[in-house]
This record gives C-alpha cells, structure tokens and sequence, in this order.
C-alpha cells in the first residue's frame, strides 16, 4: 500500500521530469538538454534535500509547523553573501568562481549550524525549545547585521545582492552539482538508516529513551544529516524556507503513517516535484521570467497560516 | 527486587531525593504515594534509569540502572510517564507496537506482532486498534499506554498516574488487570505506580512507599504503611483508613 503510494509519487516526478525536459524541444537538442538537465538537477537535489530534511527535523524537534530554516540558515546566507558583497565589491562578487564560492558557502553552513546544535545540545539535550528560540535570535541578529551593510551598499551592488537573495534555479554549475548530488545520497542513505530511531523519537525524548534509544545521539546525528541537507540546497540555489513545510505536510496528507521510511522518501519526491512541477509551469507554459520561489514561498507560507488556524487546541 | 541504596537526586541543583533507602519486591503491586511534589514522579524515573543519581543507586536485580546501556535498561523496565505525547496519525497497534522496539530495533517479526495482538487482547483493545490516537477519548488512550509498556515484555512496569482523568470503571478495570499482572508465576511483573488516588492504592496495593519533601517516610506492606494516623501525618490532613465491605477505604474525615 506504501509502495504503491510511493510509486505514485515517482512516477509523477518521472512525469513533471518528461514534461520539463522534453517540452518545445528544439535543434539544437544535445545543447538545449543538456542546459535543461543541469537546471533538472538542480531543482530535484534542493527540492528532495528540503523535504527530506524538513520531515526530520519536525521529529526530533517534536513539532509540525517548523521548518530547519528557524534556525537561522536563511539569515546566515543572507549575511554571507552580503559579506562577500561588501569585501569584494558587486564585479568581485559576480567575478567569484562557482565552485570554491558553493564550497565556501556549504561549508560555512554546516559549520555554523553545527556550532549551534553543539553548543545548545550541551547543555541538556532534551532542550529543543532553547535550541530553537536560540536559532530565531541569531537570525534576527544576522539579519540585522546584513541589513546594517546593506545600508553601506551602492545601489548596483545592492541589487546584486537583492539578486542573490532569494532562491534561483537559473545557471548552475554542473560541477557544483557533481559535489551536492552525491552528498544528497550520501545522507539521505544514512537517513533511511535512522528512519526506524525516528519514529521511536515520535514519543518524545523519555518515551524514546525508555524504549532503549539513545534519544541525545539520535537528535545530534540528525540535525548533522539535516543540516548537510539544508547547506546543499541552500548553496545550490539559495534560501528557501516555506518548500520544506509544504513537501512535509504533503508527504503527511499522502501517506498517512507516521514511519519514516516512507515519510522521507515521500516527502524527498514531493520537495523535488514541486520545484520541477513548479519550474515547469512558470517558465514553459506562461513564460515568466521571474523566480519560482516566490510562488512556492508564497504558497507555504499560506498553508503555514491554515496549518496554524486549524491546529485543534491540546 | 529493586533495591534503592542511599539514592540521592538532584535536578537542576535542587536536591529533589535524598538519601532513600528502600526494597521493592520483585512480584506483587507497589503504590508510591505522598503530597505533591513530595518526588514520586522523580523516583519513578530514578528506576527506569532516565535520572542518573547525584548519590547512591537503584540497583534493578543485579544491574546498576543508571549505569545501564539504553537498550539494556529497556529491557529490565517499561516506564509510562503521566503525559506522553500524542503522535498524529499513529494507529493504537503501531503505538502498542512501539512496545517490541527494545526487542526488534526496527525490524518486527511475526512474534512481535503476536505480542503486539495479544497486548491488544490483554487490555480489551482489538476494536480500536486501527483507530488513531488522537481520536481515542482519555480512558481508552490511556489503556494503549499501559498496552504498550506491557508489550515491552520487562520485568518491572512502572507507572506514572495511569489513572489520572479516567472514570471509575475505567482506572478499576486498569488496576485489576496491573494486579493480575503482578500475581507471583512466571510471567509476572513487578508492578510500581504512583498513584494519587489513596481508595486504590488501599484497595490494590500489596507494598507502599510514602515520600514527602524528597525523604521516605517509610516503605512496607500496604497495612504497615497505610494507617490513619501515618496518612493524616504525610498528608498534614485528617484521613482514617476504614473497612468497607471487606475492602480497605480512605477516608477524610
């Protein structure tokens, strides 16, 4: 029954990826596919990474509204770029070779984040709530602190950055892919292996730990694997914060179970036909120029709002 | 035989145990009562192992509790705390079935699942067990819970309030079921809860210990430790322990 629900779901991707690559192809064809199988990519890595990761994250912190956005990974790549903006002047930035760029930009990610999750989970790490309002803190500070540069920005280099802050599928490197998609299945295998933990930490970290997990291990090996997903597809594309929400509520609606062998490949194929889905109908059908991620933030963000109201009290 | 030796606990450096001394016996019913706040719940934890001691230890059988491995612990004891957390879409058997996780890690076989059935029989659940949890009213939810620890297939049961907010009928049918479970045999359960509910833990229980302000007062069989005059004391109110056809009652008089 899972399987079947879960083949759905790749055959639709199979679909949404069909449509995308092979719509109004015209000569010449290798150059055309190879230029849209890059951005194919692209798309499916961020979208299956934000998924993916936005399930886990829901469990170990024990809560269906969030997303690992709210511990500050947009703000701090927001402030990252502002930075090489500002040190390096709008040509410099532009000039900066992709790849080092991505690398520099995954790496600082990770780190940041890891930073983070040791130092709270240090201090009792049944403390997810300390975590999570230390996170929306940092952001605020780091957005704070990027809004205090901008200020000192030229316009041109301003939108530059302005650019460079919201989330774009347009020009990726192959070779940055060549770097995140075999990161993507590195973690995501590794996450299949902690599904059955996952779904004992459903009970909360006593109930977990009554039952013989290791619940303090479990959520920092977790939040490592989350936030190498996170950093790939931030990096990859840019902050995206409400696409994790909307793959993960749908992956939910969908299957129905609580098991996350099946929520995470579930919500990996939702994450990834949204974006592909979404990409397609955007650029190919009403030819617009502009970027998804508004339509697909805007539309998160909206089903955060019904998921808020509609939440029955406990 | 849970032997409590010289446990002292402290949480977030408040001393919230101190210096308990204590055996509970390996069959048979143990209420633990007192005032709230007296560290019932604590203790409770203490001998799942989930609160390592600041002083002293809980040795459950021959094994450290505290020092145990996690996977250890759970299957030396099932604790079912006063409010575990209700997981969306998860169905009364997959919750009675997190019960056989400490024996299958994630992998069930047929004998876990008829273990998970027969939990389901045991605590009259086969109706509801596709039913989710969160659409199940306070009193057959809580029977999933004590479901569930009793699936874990441990020695010891231990219990946080599992009657809080149930009808009579229900916290009855509850406690008769956790009595029969403790008969001496050789499937029996040591069963350890807390209860606040003083009628039951006179009508069911066979072993006592009272706690007040982290110390116990004192631990024994049940018509040792329950008299009027031990309650009124613990309880800085004036109770009377009764005979009412046949059964011990507590009364406030």
């Amino acid at each position: 029954m899972m399987r079947w629900r879960l083949a759905l779901l790749v055959l639709l991707l199979l679909a949404a990826v069909a449509l995308f690559l092979l719509w109004g192809l015209r000569a010449p064809y290798g150059f055309i596919l190879s230029l849209r199988g890059t951005k194919l990519l692209s798309l499916a890595l961020v979208g299956a990474s934000v998924g993916a990761a936005t399930v886990m994250f829901q469990t170990v912190a024990a809560n269906r509204l969030l997303t690992p956005g709210i511990v500050g990974f947009d703000s701090l790549f927001i402030l990252l770029q502002t930075t090489l903006v500002l040190t390096l002047g709008g040509t410099g930035y532009a000039g900066l070779a992709a790849v080092p760029k991505f690398l520099i930009e995954a790496f600082c990610l990770v780190a940041a984040s890891m930073a983070l999750f040791g130092w709270v989970l240090r201090r009792g790490a049944d403390d997810m709530m300390r975590l999570i309002l230390t996170g929306v803190i940092l952001g605020v500070l780091m957005r704070g602190l990027a809004g205090f540069m901008q200020r000192i920005l030229d316009p041109s280099e301003f939108a530059i950055l302005q650019q460079a802050s919201f989330a774009t599928f347009g020009a990726v490197e192959p070779t940055k892919l060549a770097i995140a998609a075999p990161l993507f299945v590195g973690v995501l295998a590794l996450s299949m292996r902690l599904a059955p933990a996952l779904d004992v930490a459903l009970l909360g970290r006593t109930g977990a730990l009554g039952l013989g997990v290791d619940h303090d291990r479990l959520v920092l090996v977790t939040l490592g694997l989350i936030s190498v997903l996170v950093a790939v597809a931030t990096a990859l594309a840019g902050p995206v914060t409400f696409l994790g929400l909307l793959a993960a509520a749908l992956a939910g609606a969908v299957m129905r179970r609580h098991e996350h062998r099946y929520l995470i490949p579930a919500s990996a194929l939702i994450g990834a036909l949204i974006l592909v889905a979404g990409q397609f109908v955007y650029e190919r059908l009403l030819g617009l120029q502009s970027t998804l991620s508004v339509a697909v933030e805007f539309a998160g963000g909206l089903l955060f709002l019904v998921l808020v109201l509609k939440r029955r009290p406990t | 035989m849970i032997h409590l030796e010289d446990l002292c606990i402290e949480r977030d450096g408040r001393s919230v145990l101190r210096g308990l001394q204590a055996r509970i016996p390996r069959t048979g019913l143990t209420a633990l009562i007192g005032p709230n706040g007296a560290g019932k719940s604590t203790l409770l934890h203490a001998m799942a192992g989930l609160l390592p001691p600041a002083q002293g230890r809980v040795m459950v059988g021959d094994t450290d509790i505290a020092a145990a491995r996690p996977q250890h612990r759970a299957h030396l004891a099932a604790l079912l705390t006063q409010s575990p957390m209700i997981v969306p879409r998860l169905t009364v058997s997959d919750l009675v079935g997190f019960g056989r996780w400490p024996h299958h890690r994630g992998r069930p076989d047929p004998h876990d699942r008829d273990l998970v059935q027969a939990a389901l029989t045991e605590f009259d659940l086969q109706e509801l067990a596709g039913r989710s949890i969160d659409s199940l009213s306070g009193g057959q939810r809580q029977r999933a819970y004590v479901a569930m620890a009793y699936a874990q297939a441990t020695p010891w049961m231990l219990l946080d309030e599992p009657l809080s907010a149930l009808d009579p009928r229900y916290a009855r049918d509850i406690m008769d079921r956790l009595w029969s479970l403790s008969r001496p045999g050789p499937d029996a359960r040591g069963v350890v809860i807390v209860l606040h509910d003083l009628g039951m833990a006179a009508r069911y229980a066979d072993w006592v210990l009272s706690l007040r302000d982290g110390l116990l007062v004192s631990s024994g069989p049940r018509a040792e430790v329950m008299t009027s005059r031990d309650l009124s004391d613990l309880f800085d109110t004036s109770l009377a322990v009764e005979e009412c056809r046949g059964h011990p009652v507590v009364v406030a008089v």
